[in-house]
């Protein structure tokens, strides 16, 4: 195997496990949750390492996974204690954990080959070249190993445990009230986070598993109502920019986790800017929309009032302008509009009311009762 | 001087931020916005990078300038997606953290991979290395440091209106929102002054971990503020010192080590608030219970039989309520020594201040049995397990109280006789 296509694959299978928990993450506000595990797991891989002398996997994903769940657990006991708001018990548990991992890496560094910057940024580049041995056979690369097996393992929990995580997201009270403990769901889900952020730790570091948790299903959140879609969208955002970000680190020479996180970032720009129904853009557009249908309406009203009060030869813009005082341009627009739609009709002093015009002020006041009532 | 030049440096440096970012990170701690620290800390990264690759020099005040626009750019970021988007906080926050460090990881990686760019050392701002500290970085960290504490002392009692009351204080026509940019504004200048001691890392723990032990201690937010800035400027004198003593413990991660320590024992031993007063406050009253249902136990014993001045065997009181001899003998032992019981064997009986004693309890049961039965009309067969909990938590002035409501009664719901009011 060519060393891109273990990157890309590497890549992928980390997007893609990321993008399954993280959903979940982001759903149920927990987003930050990911972050501290994902640095907090730090000293439960270095003792794993000292323990075994070894980069087996196993241990690693062990010790890790201990750690994962041990600070989802104190952050939970802080919180409850009542002593510090969870923001908070986030803020102080996890730099704490990642401190000792690092005092852990730099005292031992004669002993450990790990190094900080593989810690924070780890080294994908190097994915193809670090091969699994079993009994003296090479199996292929660690790495495709690993983030592959959490790929599997995150899969199965979201097919296995679909509706439950569903309605733990969305209703936890339904899900306590119809039999099943969220609680346990949860830690389920936390231990699922903690097992992605170690497999995914040592090939792609701690920054691109908090970007790859929290940044392709945001996006995907900001482009679909529906949970089995988001989680669709999602992995394809992730899959998609690692893709990209690999593909920018060669020709730019630069980290290939930090160029992959980075074009998530983008992803998600792009998605807030012109998502169809959450965009910037469309909530800009409908709103211009709406502001036009209502100018609309007000000029209906106005001149639909004159007549009633006896004008027949209808109103000049300049009047109208001076009523609304929109401006000469708006108002040349917001009149153009209504002729165009046959709603008013030119008269002798300027403009004046259509019945078809006259029919929907009427229109537009019953839909305002109805509304109202 | 017993210290050199560099470390004297290093441990003003880390003192300095150790105060600024206590005294910030109260207002965010208090806000509910201990994380928003962290992502305006990771996105200085990229602002330090890009100054380097514009500027082409490490002088640390373009450096520190790049790390305060890009800082403000996180922050602004974050407000842009709450209030335009449908992306919530935490995960506002999360993006902020993890995409501009990720920009700030392809721009380093990249000056690395330039000619000379191994020397720019700019990775020192990852975790900090406060040994490169010299007297001009000082003076930048000084006067913006200075210039924040000056800030929250003319903005105090603003500040405090946009912690506690938000909706009281816009009333009073102060600029809530105005007034959140600026503190934004102050915890983007303290991650600034902490760049070369912590690193953008672990800046989150400068900011709240002594916040949230100062906490502890006090129910004031002044007292909270002066006490955060104490406790940060003493975790980072002391983190400083002891990296320096042993070779291979690096600054940053000791001083919030120091920090993540004061908090443990904060959260333990502080007044009132600590976990370990909670503890023996609830051990005190379980083992008060116990005495008092051993009393009550006894009394009830010695009026089945008419007579309380006989011993009543272990095994007799151990059936009452299924407790072991154990449990029996740690009651009875507080009882002895307290002079309300007395021993022969492993038998027990009430002394005459036992008795009284003993009487006050049971009276508080009945007198509390008949209140539930008479008043809130409960049948006489459901009263006797809420007495059991209000026998220990009434006082003797409520239950004369009781007593009188009830028109001084002679018997409980179930026929028994209620004992007399304690006599002076």
């Amino acid at each position: 195997m060519s060393s891109t296509v273990v990157i890309l694959l590497v890549g992928s299978f980390v997007a893609a496990s990321c993008a399954l928990v993280g959903s979940f993450l982001v759903l149920r506000r927990l987003a930050l949750l990911g972050d501290a595990i994902s640095h907090a797991v730090l000293p439960g891989i270095v003792v794993a390492f000292l323990l075994t002398g070894s980069r087996a996997p196993l241990p690693m994903v062990l010790g890790a996974g201990c750690l994962g769940v041990f600070t989802v657990f104190l952050v939970e006991v802080l919180n409850r204690s009542r002593r510090l708001q969870e923001d908070a018990s986030i803020g102080v548990v996890f730099p704490a954990l990642f401190s000792v991992g690092v005092i852990l890496v730099s005292s031992l560094a004669a002993q450990v080959d790990l190094d900080t910057d593989c810690v924070l940024y780890g080294d994908i580049a190097y994915a193809p070249s670090d091969v699994l041995d079993v009994g003296g056979v090479p199996i292929g690369p660690k790495a495709l190993w690993t983030t592959g097996a959490a790929l599997v393992v995150d899969a199965l929990l979201v097919l296995l445990l679909y509706k439950e995580l569903k309605v733990v997201s969305f209703d936890p009270a339904l899900a306590s009230s119809i039999g099943f403990s969220p609680v346990l769901v949860h830690y389920l889900l936390m231990a699922a986070v903690s097992l992605t952020v170690v497999a995914s730790f040592e090939s792609v570091g701690s920054i691109l598993v908090v970007g790859m948790l929290v940044v392709p299903p945001a996006t995907a959140y900001l482009l679909t109502e529906r949970l089995g879609v988001m989680l669709l969208l999602a992995v394809a955002i992730g899959v998609g920019s690692s893709a990209a970000g690999y593909a920018f680190a060669r020709w730019y020479e630069c980290s290939i986790g930090g160029a992959m996180a980075a074009a998530a970032g983008l992803a998600f720009v792009a998605s807030a800017l012109a998502s169809p129904r959450h965009g910037l853009l469309a909530r800009y557009l409908k709103h211009r929309r709406l502001g036009a249908r209502l100018a609309g309406h007000l000029v209906l009203l106005h001149l639909s009032g004159r007549a009633a009060e006896g004008e027949r030869r209808g109103l000049g813009p300049r009047d109208l302008e001076a009523r609304f005082r929109w401006g000469r341009v708006r108002t040349a627009r917001v009149l153009g509009r209504l002729e165009a739609q046959g709603l008013i009709e030119p008269a002798a002093a300027g403009l004046r009311i259509t019945p078809a015009g006259e029919r929907a002020v009427e229109q537009a006041g019953t839909a305002a009762l109805a509304d109202r009532r | 001087m017993g210290i050199s030049y560099t470390l004297e440096n290093v441990l003003l440096g880390s003192s300095l931020l150790g105060v600024v970012a206590g005294v910030v990170g109260c207002f965010a701690l208090l806000r509910r916005q201990s994380l928003l620290g962290d992502a305006l800390a990771h996105a200085a990264l990229p602002g330090v990078c890009l100054a380097f690759l514009l500027a082409g020099s490490k002088e640390s005040l373009y450096l520190l300038a790049g790390a305060m626009a890009t800082g403000i750019a996180g922050a602004l970021f974050v407000l842009l997606v709450v209030r335009w988007t449908r992306v919530k906080e935490d995960a506002a926050i999360g993006i902020v953290l993890s995409v501009f460090f990720a920009v700030g990881i392809v721009l380093l990686t990249r000056i690395q991979r330039l000619p000379g760019g191994n020397q720019s050392g700019l990775d020192r701002y990852l975790f900090g290395q406060a040994a490169t500290i010299v007297e001009e970085d000082l003076m930048v960290m000084a006067i913006l440091g200075g210039a924040v504490l000056l800030v929250v002392a003319l903005v105090y009692k603003e500040l405090k209106l946009l912690c506690f009351d938000r909706a009281f204080g816009a009333s009073l026509g102060f600029s809530m929102r105005g007034l959140e940019v600026l503190l934004t504004c102050l915890l983007v200048a303290v991650v600034v002054v902490g760049l070369q001691t912590v690193g953008v890392i672990l800046m989150v723990a400068a900011l709240i971990t002594p916040a949230a032990a100062a906490r502890q201690w006090t129910d004031r937010l002044g007292a909270m503020v002066l006490l955060a800035g104490v406790l940060g400027g003493a975790s980072g004198a002391i983190g400083t010192i002891l990296s320096a003593t042993a070779p291979k413990l690096p600054p940053g991660p000791t001083i919030v080590l120091v920090s993540s320590a004061v908090l443990v024992a904060s959260l333990l031993f502080a007044p009132r608030r600590g976990m370990l007063w909670a503890w023996l406050e609830e051990r005190a009253l379980r083992s008060r219970i116990r005495r008092e249902n051993l009393l009550k136990d006894l009394y009830r014993v010695g009026e089945r039989e008419r007579a309380w001045d006989r011993f009543v065997p272990r095994p007799a009181l151990m059936g009452l309520r299924g407790q072991g001899a154990l449990e029996i003998e740690r009651s009875a032992g507080h009882l002895v020594a307290a002079g309300l019981a007395e021993r022969s064997g492993d038998a027990l009986r009430l002394t005459a201040a036992g008795l009284a004693e003993a009487a006050q309890v049971v009276r508080k049961h009945r007198l509390w049995e008949l209140y539930l039965a008479r008043r809130l009309e409960l049948p006489t067969d459901h009263v006797h397990r809420d007495a059991e909990a209000m026998e220990h938590a009434l006082s003797e002035e409520a239950v004369d109280g009781i007593e009188e409501l009830l028109g001084f009664p002679k018997e409980d719901p179930h026929g028994r006789l209620i004992p007399a009011r304690r006599r002076p």
